[in-house]
């Protein structure tokens, strides 16, 4: 089975045989890819439904709500903490960040660049919320309560003292290179560390 | 109450000893199996039942006539597969239907009634671990309760960390609440009010206090169901009357309400399966349940270091153990980095979901159970 591209980035970079936390774990694809690398996959999914899949997959999920739940967590409890197209939905982002680098070593994030040309275009042009491809859903019932673009996130970690390791970004299923990646990226990957 | 005659029955070849200080010796403990049990003796699963339940998990009660208790999960096939594992399930020691309890014989030759001592959870647990022990199962596949059931495995995973790979806890908590033991408390001074119950010594009397044994039962049957569950099912609905009248009031204290009729039906049909001591001793055994109690405090502690891989899972709307106590076990399981995975499922029929037919815990439980 095929990874989405951000997941196959992250599955492909995180080191085998180590402890890892997903984040919004959806169905578990991710957590099943890290599973056959040796890793001891953990995940935590809001969504009953999909949590009761995961399971059903033997994978080890726990209903749960990133912005309350990670506190169950102790420091450092992960190699890696992951968060694949959460992180625009957090009540908090920057804490977020600080949760996920807390519980584990390093952290993966991914999200969709809302400066992205097609946004940019469809907002500048269209004068409206855009509705695209890879955020589907209309500004009054998405559940992105924060948008997020390369830059600003480049800026927040920067605030923050979170080191972005290494990055990678996407335009639909092709990779993009860094320079340019605000307004050319769809989707962008970071791996941090403090 | 007919005495019930297990099919398989151990007894311990040394005397338990229990959290209350004693030992208890002699104990006899009532079983089922099904399934064959592999050559490695690496296929065994072991259920734990709830409070009222007994051995019978997937063959028919011989008291009731009735099919096993969770016999819709449990067989040729089924959810927890008895082609591929073996399954076994036991009668807690206090209970009933032919494990040692307060309606058993002391060595004087009379039954003990209440000089059976008092048992815990725990007591409960190091019983069945003997049972295990005198099979020849050093470590099962699974542990698999709900409710009580659920402690039991809880209780093993805490304090037998080795004796199960996987351990399935269904509506279920690691301590009981004020309003458990609340409720609990109701069932117990029922049973005691009631005449006939003779402070316990009741066996052999020709009267057994039926009355208070069925008023317990029906005051925790509620707790079982939920009020949304309640209503679909009865409403306000009246009952037609002895002589044939639909639905009218009789202006007096018969059950009017098809609600009343039919916790009095439960409460009736309870006293005729069930020993009112062992009620009174099980539902005190739970009420003593606080694992972080028994592990210094902590119930990350009672977990710490645990192999095991854990599953929780709790129904939105069960009052009597709601999601927040799965979700504190959850909480400690983390804490101590325990493989463990939880979900709420949505059942509208309160606590009793476990044993109705829910399909999402189904897909759970095989999942997780493999």
């Amino acid at each position: 089975m095929s990874l989405r591209p951000d997941l196959e980035v992250i599955a492909t970079h995180v080191a085998p045989d180590t402890r890892v936390l997903d984040i919004g774990c959806g169905d578990g694809a991710l957590m099943a890819a890290l599973r056959d690398r040796g890793c001891d996959a953990r995940g935590m999914e809001l969504d009953p439904v999909l949590v009761e899949r995961s399971v059903a997959r033997g994978l080890s999920v726990v209903q749960g709500d990133a912005d309350r739940d990670l506190a169950d967590y102790p420091d450092r409890a992960f190699d890696y903490a992951i968060l694949s197209q959460t992180l625009q939905t957090a009540a908090r982002p920057d804490r977020m960040l600080d949760e996920l680098l807390r519980v584990g070593r390093k952290a993966f994030v991914s999200f969709p660049n809302f400066a992205h040309w097609r946004m940019r275009t469809a907002l500048m042009f269209g004068g409206r919320m855009p509705v695209t491809r890879h955020l589907p859903v209309s500004w009054y019932e998405t559940e992105n309560i924060h948008h997020v673009t390369v830059s600003d996130f480049r800026e927040l970690a920067g605030a923050m003292r979170v080191t972005i390791d290494r990055e990678w970004f996407f335009a639909g299923d092709h990779a993009v290179g860094s320079a340019g990646a605000n307004w050319r990226a769809e989707h962008a990957v970071f791996e941090l560390s403090r | 109450m007919p005495p019930a005659k297990a099919s398989k029955s151990y007894t311990l070849p040394v005397p338990l000893p229990l959290d209350g200080g004693q030992a208890l010796d002699g104990v006899t403990i009532a079983y089922e199996t099904y399934g064959e049990l592999a050559a490695d003796k690496g296929n065994a699963i072991l259920i734990c039942h709830a409070l009222t339940m007994d051995q019978y998990v997937a063959s028919a009660n011989p008291v009731t006539g009735k099919p096993g208790w969770w016999h819709q999960s449990v067989g040729p096939g089924k959810v927890i597969d008895t082609d591929r594992f073996h399954v076994i399930c036991a009668n807690v020691i206090g209970g009933c239907m032919g494990s040692t309890g307060p309606a058993s014989l002391a060595p004087d030759g009379a039954p003990y009634a209440m000089r059976f001592p008092v048992i815990t959870i725990r007591d409960m647990v190091r019983a069945q671990v003997a049972l295990l022990d005198g099979l020849g199962i050093a470590r099962l596949h699974a542990v698999v309760g709900g409710s009580m059931g659920g402690m039991l495995a809880l209780s093993m995973a805490a304090n037998f960390p080795n004796r199960a790979a996987r351990v399935l806890a269904i509506a279920t908590t690691a301590r009981h609440s004020a309003q458990n033991i609340a409720f609990h408390e109701v069932g117990r001074q029922a049973v005691m009010a009631d005449p006939d119950w003779q402070g316990g010594e009741y066996y052999g009397s020709g009267r057994a206090p039926d009355k208070g044994l069925s008023v317990a039962r029906m005051a925790a049957h509620i707790t079982y169901l939920s009020e949304a569950g309640l209503t679909e099912k009865f409403g306000r609905n009246l009952q037609d009357r002895p002589d044939g009248t639909k639905g009218a009031k009789s202006f007096g204290f018969d059950a009017d309400f098809q609600v009343e009729s039919y916790l009095r039906h439960q409460g009736s049909g309870f006293t005729q399966r069930f020993d009112a001591n062992s009620y009174l001793y099980i539902t005190r055994a739970m009420d003593y349940l606080d694992l972080a109690e028994e592990h210094g405090g902590k119930l990350a502690d009672a977990f710490a270091g645990t192999q095991a891989r854990f599953c929780l899972v709790s129904f939105d709307s069960d009052w009597l153990y709601p999601t927040a106590e799965s979700r504190h076990v959850v909480h400690a399981l983390n804490a101590a980095g325990a493989a463990v995975s939880f979900v709420e499922l949505r059942a509208p029929h309160g606590h009793d979901s476990f044993l109705l037919d829910v399909p999402a815990l189904d897909r759970v439980m095989k999942g997780f159970i493999g």
